[in-house]
């Protein structure tokens, strides 16, 4: 593999920009979010440059490495700190970089009002450089340093306002809640390591072909643990919505478009363990399924403009999730829903945000409408998103979500048809909350409370919001004509052959317009036709209550983890103080006691302790002479 | 008789002998140089000694010799790491000497006397403590370096002679100072004399004095076996005394309690480095042959020590004595670097050594800060919320305390983790067991001390951190520095001992 000496940079510009606006304090307030901005967009740069180098070489060139030192070397334990890019990592290094500095330049007009702009911007370039660190580690280990980097990151972020005790909740919740994912990539790597000798991408490919099936079942169930941690799938799917607390710029970047994408990552980049393990990758396929519709259900019944989205962005992620755990047909069309969903989820976030910004900080859609008029940027940028994530031809979504839904239908069997159904009814509600989504929001009567007076964001607010927008509109036609991203990442995924296609793509298409058509229709007709409240309902249906509740999902984990887990520690601390405490206690007792007896502690007379050194003399000798007869 | 002139290599002794022209300087500045100006002489005067002979030990970083002292001391890779970790902690904890308040305004008054009470009035200093600090320090250098037995015993009494004294200098607390200091010596002298009587049996064992001698008799084989197993034990007990293995280390909790702060960080810190460079100099290389009679009882002895540490430590409420006894846990996961007799064992300890030392330096110096109006308050009850008067004190304490369980990403999890897997290579997996056993049991306590600074409420009685002075600033600073950069990126520092572990006999 070719190595390069540039890969650093690539992360070492935004952790410098972090430390210096952490280690500078106030003194950098004044510029320090430039200096942020800056070092985001020079990543950026280096990342197009080392795209243009990789493009100019053949295909099996193309991987770069850099090792950058030896991290660990005790014994036969070695460890190094290398980095890796290679086609997939170029996408992400990318969408991390490009998204992330628009971002940063979004955030410098809408975070202006905050007295700490600066420490916001230094976690940002945290987050960037911890994000490539995750994308760029040529091992398991190496990933799981930026897994916890970007977990750290996040925590921040969400937290960020911790001066509402709600917000500081919702970023202990979301670290709690990715400890358990955590704990399944660590346990992946220690499977991989006890059973492989290695955690190196390239030497688990290699041994993954003399490898039990049972062992790379492990990995992969533990690995798959780990994405929907980090992902917010389902089980593990909770937190997302309270995450929602951070700034909005942080849930565009972190909660949209990156972070909680790295799931996704980590499966196609395991993409040599899960082919060889069915079981995990059928596994792989039930969560993305579960989730696209849970996420999408969620999203039918809520108010709060960020959460729907969020529910929006659990559910799309389950499209790309299920997408990976189609195997190797499947792995190139979860990452173009995966990119294009980048541009339009972020696109879509930061309208939310403007439009936040023009309502004093109201996020209950039921307070909106009417905003076209005066937010007409954010309406035209929001919109193009809007039918992005539908997938209205040509726009982003068409391409690459139809891609998965095509996939599915040709994955063969029941399975086939059944995934088949899924995603095409999880596009058809989709396109339900979304609409309600546009029409509460932009449109119909005003709602507004009395102090509120919309209007259109600054320039430094629209522009990024314009930028994603035009990638919502052409990142699909772009990436998908002429295969461009599926070629350009086959030489990573062990390719199979065709498969009998079931559907062709026409059919596939019609469906999911169709399926749409209907969505939209529906969500014409019972919030266009008739007033909103401005309140939410309380009688409605059993469904929609349970569905306003995130489909009991924090029930569920109060029921089935909180409460044995809860009882289990009970029963723990009580063994630990009976016990535990009880031995250890009675140990350090009887070590104190038979102490006191011997050398007098309290008195602290010196003969004790001389007696104490003699007894050990003589007790040495004796064992001496006990072991040489 | 003819008396031949001794042959010395003065540069291969010259750190040393930097040292020891340092304390005595010392000395003089102590008898001419004016009472105001004493304490910034003495200070300069030690730190710049320290640092010069830091540097010498660096210009012969790559030599090897037998033959610097007529065949008392050798000169190898080991010898120079063990005496720059022996400096830098030095260097390192001396800072921490610099605050008056720590030390009596006259060791030799009675305490609660008319004349302690005039000296303390008219701000007497006991500078002396620098001096004496040097040729304590000279003693450790000398003693990992010795290669007969006698100079190894001459060089046990030029570090311990000081720190007895530094011992009951404590300005608080008096009484139990100098109790400190009369136990440590009486006991010292006591263990010293179970060494001495190992050298004449070993002397008997082989006719030999100097190490090279009693390997040949070991190797040969030919000599009176009990003599050998008797040398051994006994001498074995005037090192495991010196290092605080169970059942030698009664005097320590006593010790580390009454002594000075500062000079318990030293204490614990460096004279650690020298005890277990002297062990593993002769484990490694006089004894190697006659492992099956000395395996099994450290082996013994540092499960022991490791389980009884770690147990005891979890039932004090003194932050000193609970340091004391993870420091006596400390010297049992140490003894299994010393009964591995490998490479990798070797290696594991002195980076081992190192790590730990300037992490004690580094806890102690934090200790220093923690006080009320009459001085430190070491009572674990009344550190409860320091982390939210004073986060920066008491996570750097948390650092220090992480370490010290062997947490990855400090310094501690490193050594651990190389110590024990050079001792489970080596076959030693009981002591392996026992170790990783009380190293869970010590994350117990050392956590538990996090939750109290953390996450308990503070209790109204005034407790207050000062705020660091810059000399002490420093102390946390490089400790913590290091204590994470070892954690994080150890690799140079392995390669380097890697480099220069190998003991020429």
């Amino acid at each position: 593999m070719m190595t390069s000496t540039s890969l650093v940079y690539l992360i070492a510009l935004p952790l410098a920009g972090s430390a210096i606006l952490l280690l500078a304090g106030r003194r950098s307030d004044k510029w320090g979010h430039l200096l942020a901005t800056a070092l985001s967009a020079s990543s950026f740069f280096v990342g197009l440059y080392q795209l243009s180098l990789m493009v100019g070489r053949t295909n099996s060139d193309r991987p770069v490495t850099q090792k950058l030192f030896e991290w660990i070397s005790v014994g036969t334990f070695k460890i190094d700190a290398s980095l890796m890019l290679d086609q997939l990592s170029i996408c992400f290094v990318l969408l991390i970089t490009g998204v992330g500095t628009l971002i940063h330049i979004y955030s410098i007009s809408y975070m202006s009002h905050d007295p700490d702009r600066r420490r916001f911007f230094a976690f940002l370039n945290l987050f960037i450089a911890a994000m490539l660190l995750l994308v760029l580690g040529d091992s398991y280990l190496n990933l799981y340093v930026g897994w916890e980097g970007v977990g750290l990151a996040s925590y921040l972020l969400i937290g960020f306002w911790n001066q509402k005790p709600a917000y500081a909740t919702a970023s202990k919740k979301a670290f709690v809640m990715n400890r358990i994912g955590d704990m399944g990539l660590s346990f992946a790597i220690m499977i991989a390591f006890a059973t492989m000798g290695t955690v190196s991408f390239s030497g688990v490919k290699e041994a993954a072909g003399h490898t039990s099936t049972a062992a790379l079942t492990g990995i992969g169930i533990m690995l798959l643990v780990a994405a929907t941690g980090k992902s917010a799938q389902f089980p593990l799917q909770a937190w997302l919505g309270d995450a929602m607390a951070g700034p909005t710029p942080v849930s565009a970047l972190i909660h949209a478009a990156t972070m909680v994408t790295a799931g996704v990552y980590l499966i196609t980049r395991s993409n040599f363990i899960f082919d060889a393990a069915p079981t995990a990758q059928l596994l792989v396929v039930i969560v993305g399924a579960i989730t696209l519709m849970f996420g999408a259900l969620i999203g039918t019944a809520k108010d709060d403009i960020k959460k729907a989205l969020a529910a929006s962005t659990m559910s799309q992620i389950g499209y790309m999730i299920l997408g990976a755990g189609l195997g190797p047909v499947g792995y190139a069309f979860a990452i173009m829903h995966l990119l294009t969903h980048g541009f339009f989820k972020a696109g879509m976030f930061l309208g939310a945000g403007s439009v936040m910004h023009g309502m004093n900080d109201e996020v209950n859609m039921r307070k909106y409408g009417a905003l076209r008029k005066f937010m007409p940027i954010t309406f035209a940028t929001f919109g193009l998103g809007y039918l992005a994530i539908l997938g209205v031809p040509p726009f982003a979504g068409f391409y690459s979500k139809d891609m998965i839904i095509e996939t599915a239908f040709n994955s063969g069997g029941a399975k086939g048809i059944i995934l088949g159904c899924v995603t095409l009814l999880g596009a058809g509600i989709t396109a339900f909350y979304m609409t309600r989504v546009m029409i509460l929001t932009f449109t119909g009567k005003s709602r507004w409370d009395e102090e509120a007076h919309p209007h259109e964001s600054p320039w430094l607010m629209w522009l990024p919001m314009a930028i994603l927008a035009i990638g919502s509109v052409t990142s699909g036609y772009l990436l998908s004509h002429g295969d461009t991203l599926v070629n350009w990442l086959s030489p990573l995924f062990v390719n199979h052959g065709e498969r009998a296609e079931l559907l062709s793509p026409v059919v596939v298409s019609g469906l999911a317009l169709a399926m749409v058509a209907i969505g939209v229709a529906i969500a014409f007709v019972k919030y266009s036709r008739n007033e909103v409240a401005a309140v939410a309902p309380t009688d409605v249906s059993i469904f929609t209550t349970i569905a306003r509740q995130d489909l009991l999902q924090d029930r569920f984990n109060e029921a089935v983890f909180m409460q044995p887990g809860q009882a289990l520690t009970a029963v723990l601390v009580k063994t630990d103080e009976a016990v535990i405490d009880g031995a250890v206690r009675g140990v350090g007792r009887i070590a104190l006691g038979s102490g006191s007896a011997l050398r007098g502690i309290q008195t602290g007379f010196v003969r004790s302790y001389a007696a104490l050194i003699l007894i050990g003399a003589v007790a040495l000798i004796a064992a001496i002479w006990v072991v040489t007869q | 008789m003819t008396f031949t002139a001794p042959v010395l290599n003065y540069t291969l002794l010259s750190p040393i002998l930097i040292l020891l022209g340092g304390a005595l300087i010392g000395v003089l500045v102590e008898a001419f140089v004016s009472k105001a100006l004493r304490s910034i002489v003495q200070l300069s005067l030690t730190v710049g000694t320290l640092v010069l002979s830091l540097a010498q030990v660096w210009r012969i970083h790559n030599e090897t010799s037998m033959s610097a002292a007529m065949g008392s001391v050798i000169i190898d890779g080991p010898a120079i790491l063990l005496q720059a970790s022996i400096l830098i902690i030095s260097i390192i904890s001396i800072f921490l000497f610099a605050d008056t308040d720590h030390f009596t305004a006259l060791a030799a008054a009675l305490p609660g006397s008319e004349e302690e009470r005039h000296s303390l009035e008219t701000g007497n200093q006991v500078t002396e403590v620098y001096p004496l600090t040097l040729f304590a320090i000279s003693g450790m250098m000398l003693f990992p370096i010795a290669s007969d037995l006698i100079t190894l015993f001459v060089a046990l009494e030029m570090l311990s002679l000081p720190l007895y004294l530094m011992a009951g200098l404590s300005r608080r607390r008096r009484l139990a100072s100098q109790e400190a200091a009369l136990k440590y010596f009486l006991l010292g002298a006591f263990s010293s004399a179970f060494f001495l009587f190992g050298m004449a049996y070993l002397y008997g064992y082989s006719a030999s004095i100097t190490y090279a001698g009693i390997r040949e008799s070991v190797v040969g084989g030919s000599g009176n076996d009990v003599l050998l197993l008797i040398g051994i034990a006994f001498l074995s007990i005037g090192l495991l005394f010196k290092v605080g293995a169970v059942p030698f280390h009664a005097w320590s909790p006593d010790v580390y309690q009454g002594a000075p702060t500062p000079i318990t960080g030293f204490m614990a810190a460096a004279t650690k480095v020298a005890a277990f460079g002297a062990m593993l100099r002769i484990y490694y290389t006089v004894f190697a042959n006659a492992q099956w009679s000395w395996t099994p009882l450290l082996s013994v002895i540092a499960i022991i020590t490791m389980l009884f540490g770690s147990l005891v430590a979890i039932a004090q409420r003194d932050v000193k004595r609970m340091l004391a006894y993870s420091s006596i846990a400390h010297a049992g996961f140490l003894l299994a670097g010393v009964i591995a007799l490998n490479k990798a064992g070797l290696e594991a300890s002195i980076f081992y050594l190192f790590a730990y030392g300037v992490a004690t330096v580094g806890a102690f110096a934090v200790v220093t800060l923690v006080r009320d109006s009459s001085g430190e308050v070491t009572d674990l009850n009344r550190w409860k919320g320091l982390g939210k008067r004073s986060p920066w004190v008491a996570a750097t304490f948390a650092g220090f305390l992480l370490a010290f369980a062997g947490i990855p990403l400090t310094s501690g999890f490193i050594g651990k983790f190389s110590i024990f897997s050079a001792a489970y290579e080596s076959g030693a997996k009981g002591v392996v067991f026992a170790g990783v056993l009380s190293s869970a049991i010590a994350a117990f306590f050392y956590i538990r001390v996090i939750v109290l600074m953390f996450f308990t409420d503070a209790t109204q009685d005034g407790t207050s951190v000062q705020l660091p002075s810059a000399l002490t600033r420093a102390t946390l600073v490089i400790s913590i520095a290091i204590t994470i950069a070892l954690g994080v990126y150890p690799a140079p520092l392995l390669n380097v001992i890697s480099n220069l572990s190998t003991f020429i006999r």
